[in-house]
């Protein structure tokens, strides 16, 4: 019995999905209509379709975030490229005689992206050309961003009356939110890219080893200025959803503390800080997870100061649950198995991941 | 290499972390002197102002005011923005002692740390006006007086405003609340004035009450969930104007009417949530005025002259119901 199950409880995700289960059972239990969906305007209508749609954008920054941190960096001005570009998106159309026109939006969406790679190049040169360690490298922009953001916003929050804008948050498509086929789309996309060709393993050999990548033919600083690149697009998209979602720009709180949501989601889902290897799947049940449990929060009215701890505590244990180390000495004690060291364990090559 | 490689990188982060921070208060250093030269000469007040920052359109819409009223009122302003650090503000204070302005005033960023600086003013005999924000000092003397809103009585009157309009309500009136950003002045203030004013009426019961941390997201997110995790909701509450207008769209998505189906009260009264108040969506605002600019320009000049003033002034401010705020609407500067 307990070598059938071996597979699934050793699986990278089985943990994670756990926990996810975990807290919905608890919220079933709690509030039993909190799975229920209806169908409510002709799109399906309830929780669990609000914690999708809201862990959109976070699915987005963590895509990039992962890649990033798979090359052995770290970017924490995501959530300063989520606003800058949220903010260009909400200016161009506010000034835009007629909001609802396709074109001021595509264009609206084209400078902004077009800025957010900027911003992501400028991060690409400073880590990989002038080699600064990468958390100083992106934590300029984290903190001039919000300004540049400000900046873009004047100190206002600029609000918008723009269909097609407003669909990139809240639209429908097949009865589900858009966002959620946007995330979906990049998730594939990007496994596509990185899972379907070898560009996935160059990326983590970069990581595990980015001289000896080099000398082995790899054109590692091309690759950790790319992933930066990847990280500030999935960002500013991210940003287009979270500010059509309430159909305005704050330069003030559009992703903030997005970047260390993103950071968690990466690592709830097994990709390690050290980089050399990383998880797609395993970043989106994290970025469900930290939704899940912010939607907890509010469903079971757990009370504002209480909420934060109730965050840590969980977080805690979502983390301790994963480490090999730790359900080595607490979980399979008593039943004599022996606990197999983590870093001994032969490091395989994963399937398409998305 | 690799173990070497990842033992130093810590260290070495630290110490560029150092060198990124240290390279920022610099820089802050330098635009702090922005105000100086030319202190006093003529025979017009000088005020050396001391702005907490440019976080919101609330204080952008303060620090207009201000100047504004500078203007108007034949004051030379020395203004300072300090960027929300209290290292800034105390420096641009010792500044403006020095060039002996005639009176200073300032936001406080935080509540705690002014004694030794408000001693300097004092003993250089420059009288100290504080701007919507309190200092904790026991020594009440090393500042003339506090001119800010009030909070407790913003949150009072919109439970005011409720007992009275639901007391033809035959049974529970269920009240759910969006508190702000979780311990902040504002957010405890309101919550305290609204709890005591609507213990009136037994029948008004807050079912639920969570932060939206000021934000319209926020108010949203929390929102969409009190819509599903109760049914019958019949007020809501919001601490500010934006957490109310991230909730319109989450009562609209479930297929309510925000005005109508769920009465909606909220605090501040800016622009885009008196748009809501005048199209009905909204039901009653509270004001939280940020144009206290002509208030300070006269107690600077009565500080000036060595008048008595009050050690507190209430920001003259009002409420609006939907047809105030038809009214009210083309004239809101910020």
């Amino acid at each position: 019995m307990s070598e059938r199950l071996k597979p699934i409880l050793s699986h990278r995700l089985f943990w994670p999905l756990a926990v996810l289960a975990v807290m919905v059972v608890a919220n079933t239990i709690y509030r039993p209509g909190f799975l229920a969906v209806e169908v409510n305007n002709g799109h399906l209508y309830g929780t669990p379709i609000d914690i999708l749609r809201l862990s959109a954008p976070l699915i987005l920054v963590g895509l990039g975030m992962t890649l990033v941190i798979a090359t052995g960096g770290i970017d924490l001005s995501v959530g300063s490229i989520c606003a800058i570009s949220g903010a260009i998106a909400c200016l161009h159309i506010s000034e835009a005689s007629d909001q609802n026109s396709l074109v001021t939006v595509f264009t609206a969406l084209a400078m902004a992206l077009g800025a957010a790679l900027v911003l992501g190049a400028w991060n690409g040169v400073l880590v990989s050309v002038i080699g600064i360690q990468p958390i100083i490298a992106t934590l300029i922009l984290m903190v001039a961003g919000r300004g540049l953001a400000q900046l873009v916003t004047e100190g206002q929050i600029i609000t918008i009356n723009s269909g097609p804008y407003r669909a990139i948050g809240l639209g429908h498509f097949l009865t589900l939110p858009l966002a959620i086929f946007i995330a979906l789309g990049a998730a594939l996309l990007v496994a596509a890219l990185t899972r379907r060709t070898a560009l996935g393993m160059i990326i983590e050999s970069v990581g595990g080893n980015r001289e000896a990548s080099r000398l082995a033919g790899i054109r590692s600083s091309r690759m950790v200025f790319l992933v930066y690149v990847v990280s500030a697009a999935c960002a500013a998209v991210a940003g287009f959803m979270m500010t059509a979602n309430v159909s305005s720009a704050d330069g003030n709180n559009a992703g903030l503390w997005v970047e260390l949501d993103a950071i968690l989601a990466v690592v709830i889902g097994g990709t390690s800080l050290a980089g050399g290897r990383f998880y797609l799947s395993g970043t989106i049940v994290g970025a469900l997870i930290i939704q899940t449990l912010t939607t907890t929060v509010y469903a079971m009215n757990i009370s504002p100061q209480t909420a934060l701890l109730f965050k840590a505590v969980v977080v805690i244990a979502v983390c301790l649950i994963q480490a090999p180390a730790f359900r080595a000495k607490f979980g399979r004690r008593g039943r004599g198995t022996p606990p197999p060291a983590a870093p001994a364990q032969p490091r395989q090559k994963e399937e398409v991941t998305a | 290499m690799r173990n070497m490689r990842m033992s130093l990188a810590p260290r070495r982060a630290v110490a560029a972390l150092a060198a990124v921070l240290l390279a920022g208060s610099v820089a802050a250093c330098g635009n702090s002197d922005t105000g100086a030269g030319g202190g006093g000469g003529d025979d017009k007040i000088v005020l050396g102002f001391s702005q907490v920052g440019a976080e919101s359109g609330w204080r952008t819409a303060n620090t207009n005011s201000i100047k504004e009223a500078a203007a108007e009122a034949g004051i030379d302003l020395k203004f300072d923005d300090a960027q929300q650090k209290q290292e800034n503000q105390i420096k641009a204070i010792r500044n403006y002692i020095q060039q002996k302005v005639d009176v200073i005033a300032f936001s406080p960023v935080v509540e705690s740390g002014w004694d030794t600086v408000l001693k300097e003013a004092k003993d250089a005999g420059i009288p100290v006006i504080l701007t919507d924000r309190a200092v904790d000092s026991a020594d009440k003397s090393l500042y003339k007086t506090f001119l800010g809103s009030d909070f407790v009585k913003e949150g009072r009157l919109s439970g005011e405003w409720l007992v009275e309009n639901s007391k033809d309500a035959t049974g529970d009136v269920n009240i759910v609340e969006l508190q702000g950003t979780t311990g902040s002045a504002p957010a405890n203030d309101r919550k305290k004035g609204f709890g005591e004013a609507i213990a009136a009426d037994p029948k008004l019961k807050v079912i639920a009450s969570q932060s939206g941390d000021f934000t319209r997201a926020g108010g949203k997110q929390v929102m969409e969930q009190f819509l599903k995790a109760h049914p019958k909701i019949d007020v809501l509450f919001a601490h500010n104007d934006d957490m109310g207008l991230g909730a319109l769209e989450a009562i609209t998505a479930a297929g309510k009417v925000p005005g109508k189906d769920i009465t909606i009260i909220t605090i501040d009264a800016v622009k885009d949530g008196m748009q809501a108040l005048a199209d009905g969506k909204f039901n009653f605002i509270a004001e939280c005025s940020p144009l206290l600019g002509p208030q300070l320009m006269d107690l600077a000049k009565k500080v000036h002259a060595g008048e008595e003033v009050p050690p507190r002034i209430e920001t003259e401010e009002t409420t609006f119901t939907q047809e105030q705020a038809k009214t009210a609407l083309p004239n809101r500067k910020y």
